[in-house]
């Protein structure tokens, strides 16, 4: 990291900002979120020279599922793909937020893996509760995405100045739980953000919520307190989830979390269906359902702009 | 002589009447089907989530959902593989106990298998 990177924020109070919703925007400040314009907000002036860069999330592709409301989650998530090479700045890479595939097959992942080479980016995994269904509860989905990765996937990686780390709460499940990391993670975690400086902007990358969405459910990850009491004295903290097909954000104190679209097929709001099976909407719908998420950083203002773009 | 005869003649018909009602009960045992019970899976549920079944019963889960499921013993007494729409697993509880499974793609869902003689 270079040293003008970091002035800002040495100098002063940390700023998060997440933007959501095609074209709607909330600025956080402080834990305090407050509506601005896009347009004005893209017009702001940058206090170092640093360039922005950009990241793109994808999510819960479950390539071979093919039921209603999608007869063809290849063929959406071939859509999703081709979103991605359309936006005005080319990310500098991809994060998969889990559920590659439907039922862990060879097949899947490899129609997957084949899409998302033709992106020529690096792409960075975590895995979902569907890529662990193979005999040897994920082995299939580490041989393939996670080499190189700890215990059951996770790791960390240093890009322009941004700590991201890769966390596994889709493994090892208890009976009546919801997500679950466990200790061996966790440990593994404190050791990754010891002596890192506090003003380092950190991403979390994991495949189910960290807040509780709806337990009912089990939209939550049982022991997620314990990480985000790791990571409470770094001043920006953004947690970036799928899982549960819809988007969700919340912010507490310096973390912002947000849950993206999957492009296979939506679910239903916390609650309002006798199960959180696929939301069966009409054909012409369905990709006004479906999307990606663009994380857009800039340096010096040490926020984070996530921007989310449907199918439609 | 002539009753006696026919005493004998009913004795010995009541004899083969009732052995060949033995054997035909024995028979209709034997053929019987061995206990059987079913729970489905529907709307993210066990149904029925807690279920008493006589030791040798045969447990078949069916999946109705649209998204894959897993039935997996809380003791490792059993595990099914993923079961994808209309897939069933079977597993036949020998002796009596309590059997606590789940689901380890949604653990949230739980059951019970009661087995008692």
């Amino acid at each position: 990291m270079r040293d003008d990177e970091l002035d800002d924020s040495r100098r002063g109070f940390l700023k998060c900002m997440a933007w959501a919703g095609t074209g709607a925007l909330f600025a956080f400040d402080g834990g305090i979120g407050s509506s601005i314009g896009l347009d004005a907000a893209l017009a702001a002036p940058h206090r170092t020279a640093a360039a922005p860069f950009t990241f793109a999330q994808l999510s819960d592709s479950h390539i071979g599922f093919n039921k209603p409301p999608n007869a063809d989650a290849r063929a959406t998530f071939a859509e999703a793909i081709a979103k991605v090479k359309a936006l005005p700045q080319k990310p500098d890479f991809i994060i998969h937020t889990g559920d590659v595939s439907q039922l862990s097959r060879d097949d899947e992942f490899d129609d997957a893996d084949q899409m998302l080479k033709g992106l020529g980016l690096p792409v960075f995994f975590v895995p979902g509760e569907h890529d662990m269904l193979d005999p040897d509860n994920g082995k299939a989905f580490l041989d393939r995405f996670g080499k190189g990765s700890k215990g059951a996937g996770w790791y960390s990686f240093d890009h322009r100045g941004v700590h991201f780390i890769a966390m596994v709460n889709v493994a090892d499940l208890k009976p009546g739980g919801m997500g679950n990391f466990g200790p061996e993670q966790l440990k593994w975690l404190a050791a990754d953000l010891a002596g890192r400086s506090s003003s380092t902007p950190i991403v979390v990358f994991a495949h189910m919520p960290l807040w509780t969405v709806y337990a009912d459910w089990g939209w939550g990850t049982d022991d997620a307190g314990e990480a985000l009491k790791l990571l409470a004295r770094f001043g920006s903290v953004t947690v970036l989830n799928g899982h549960i097909h819809q988007i969700t954000q919340k912010v507490e104190g310096r973390v912002a979390f947000h849950t993206a679209r999957s492009t296979a097929f939506p679910q239903p709001a916390p609650g309002t269906a006798p199960s959180p099976g696929p939301l069966k909407v009409p054909t012409e719908q369905l990709r006004s359902m479906l999307g990606i998420t663009d994380a857009l950083f800039v340096r010096g203002h040490d926020r984070i702009a996530l921007i989310d773009s449907t199918l439609a | 002589m002539t009753r006696g005869y026919k005493l004998l003649t009913f004795q010995v018909a009541t004899l083969a009447a009732s052995a060949f009602l033995m054997t035909t009960i024995a028979s209709i045992t034997k053929a019987a089907p061995p206990a059987a019970a079913a729970v489905t899976i529907d709307n993210f549920t066990f149904k029925a989530p807690v279920l008493t079944v006589k030791p040798g019963t045969t447990v078949t889960w069916t999946n109705g959902d649209d998204i894959p499921h897993t039935v997996v013993s809380k003791t490792g007494v059993f595990k099914s593989k993923v079961l994808d729409t209309g897939d069933h697993f079977s597993y036949t509880f020998a002796k009596p106990g309590q059997f606590g499974y789940y689901c380890s793609l949604h653990p949230h869902m739980t059951g019970t298998i009661i087995v008692k003689a």
